[in-house]
């Protein structure tokens, strides 16, 4: 059997993700501390759990709607609204989707062509690019830089801009860096769209994770953009649901249209018991003003200052993330590379973070540490960390 | 502000007593000294009155009983409860004292050495005690859960140790 001619060329060459290697070691480690958790360390709340037992107490187990349950549309569209100012028609502008991972793909496959081109920040989360090739386009990452505070910049998306170009993908806040765009920051990149035909993916899977004083504001929202934005989002990060792999995606209704169909054709719905526990999430957030998402904030935006000032103590700059739970600091400063960085730290002091260059070249430099990990946790690992840069300085 | 400072102290404090002050001012983005102010004025206030650990008991290898009183009185002129309800707090036996709504009026939590002097301490003295005109004790058997808190916690970090 030759595989090689069996095999898909396009999909085989895409290369494993940069994380694997990396969670094969740790993983062998028994005592070391993680930064490098990409979901967040509470458990969904109990009523949610209870929600779905029970639908399945109900003998709920069949399939709903390939768009989802009208009513967990419905309570989506109107949370949307009430958070983020973006109002959606829950019959014809928002589907379920299995976590927002699936409207990526979808978003992806509805629109791109052979030869079409999709821009998207560097580094960012590792399943874009695959994604665009997946589809069959090529991926444009635009460099971003920490003196931007890894914004996207207008300058950098009209430089990139070709005939061929078919999407930008805005995924902010952002996942590795902890940057957000605010209002000011959209409207520029709103400005360099303006007369073209190139979609906005806005994956805002971390909107309600900010801090500082600042909320996210979705692209959809900024005045004539919402025709050409597709709207990802979900309940992983808002509401710690990452294993229930609920999410959906927004748009207008010719798009959504397109996307759905291969939803349907695909996965038929989003499995029922997760949108009873979504649906429940919505409601509960509803009826006491978001408590559990707000504790959620305020708990991380503790641990993000503590990383923040240990960052400073050792010294390596690092700029400050206002979303997601993310520090993204620099360790040039050590001469080392991110991944002999993240390697020895670990070896060393059995602390993990991930290289920056697992979200594309241009995280060379950088490491992430996530502080979705236990107040405690957060501590002891900076105080490893301090050790570890010490160390090397001394050296 | 202050309030919001306040409020995050507390509920920092309230997780962990043993976070210092110089920590909360890192967690809280404020400096130390006024960290310190807003602790020394909500322990003057009487807002935060101690700071204890919590302890699981059971697994102590102590003699000790515990029992929920259900108490009727009777209230008295002026005082209302408020009178009774010392009298029966002041006792070292009572661990706790709440004015409840409802089917009777003071839930009393009561701790001894074993199972005989509690109950003699229900007998002599709590029911004794003018304005009382009942009592119904239940005993302890097990705790699961206080203040937010799973006695025998058997969830553990389950995540995969890297994600993207």
């Amino acid at each position: 059997m030759n595989y090689d001619r069996v095999l898909n060329s396009r999909v085989a060459q895409v290369p494993p993700s940069g994380i694997r290697k990396f969670f094969d070691v740790v993983s062998t480690m028994k005592d070391a501390i993680s930064l490098g958790v990409g979901e967040p360390d509470f458990t969904s709340q109990w009523s949610v759990n209870d929600a779905a037992i029970y639908s399945l107490k109900q003998g709920r187990t069949h399939y709903t709607a390939n768009a989802g349950l009208m009513a967990l549309r419905e309570a989506a569209c109107d949370y949307l609204e009430s958070r983020f100012g973006v109002r959606y028609d829950p019959k014809t502008e928002i589907f379920m989707t299995v976590g927002a991972s699936e409207g990526i793909d979808l978003s992806l496959r509805a629109l791109v062509e052979p030869g079409d081109e999709v821009l998207m920040p560097d580094p960012s989360y590792v399943s874009y690019s695959p994604g665009v090739i997946f589809a069959g386009g090529t991926p444009r990452p635009l460099v971003t830089r920490n003196e931007d505070e890894f914004r996207l910049t207008p300058q950098a998306v009209k430089a990139a801009l070709t005939p061929r170009t078919k999407a930008l993908i805005l995924p902010y806040p952002n996942n590795p860096t902890g940057a957000i765009m605010e209002r000011e920051h959209l409207e520029a990149i709103a400005e360099v769209l303006r007369g073209t035909d190139v979609v906005v993916i806005s994956d805002e899977i971390y909107a309600e994770l900010t801090y500082g004083g600042k909320t996210h504001v979705s692209f959809a929202s900024i005045p004539g953009m919402k025709e050409r934005t597709i709207t990802l989002n979900g309940f992983s990060k808002a509401f710690a649901m990452t294993g229930w792999r609920m999410g959906y995606a927004c748009a207008p209704a010719e798009i959504l249209s397109v996307m759905l169909k291969m939803h349907q054709y695909t996965i038929m719905c989003a499995p029922t018991a997760g949108q009873y526990a979504a649906l429940e999430a919505l409601k509960a957030g509803r009826e006491t003003d978001y408590a559990y998402v707000k504790e959620m904030v305020r708990t991380y935006d503790r641990r993000r200052r503590i990383m923040l000032d240990a960052y400073k103590q050792m010294g390596l700059s690092c700029f400050e993330p206002r979303g997601a739970f993310y520090t993204f600091p620099c360790v040039k400063s050590t001469g080392l590379t991110s991944q002999q960085f993240a390697e020895r730290l670990l070896m060393e002091k059995k602390v993990a973070c991930v290289p920056g260059t697992a979200f594309g070249e241009s995280g060379e430099g950088y490491v992430r540490c996530s502080y979705a990990t236990a107040t405690d946790k957060v501590i002891e690992a900076m105080a490893r960390m301090k050790e570890f840069v010490q160390e090397i300085r001394r050296v | 502000m202050i309030r919001d400072l306040e409020l995050s102290i507390l509920e920092i404090l309230f997780n962990d007593s043993r976070t210092t002050p110089a920590q909360i001012a890192v967690m809280t983005g404020h400096s130390e000294e006024e960290v310190t102010a807003v602790i020394r004025s909500l322990e003057a206030q009487k807002i935060i009155l101690k700071y204890p650990a919590m302890i699981n008991w059971d697994r102590v290898e102590v003699d000790q009983v515990e029992a929920v009183i259900e108490v009727r009185v009777t209230p008295q002129r002026d005082e209302g409860f408020d009178a009774i309800a010392e009298q029966i707090y002041r006792f070292d036996e009572v661990s706790s004292v709440y004015l409840m709504s409802g089917a009777y009026d003071l839930m009393v939590t009561v701790k001894a050495s074993n199972m005989k002097r509690l109950a003699l301490f229900v007998a002599e003295k709590l029911s004794t005690l003018d304005h009382v005109l009942s009592t119904a004790t239940h005993f302890v058997l097990k705790k699961y859960k206080l203040e937010g808190v799973i006695f025998e916690e058997r969830r553990q970090d389950e995540r995969l140790v890297i994600s993207p």
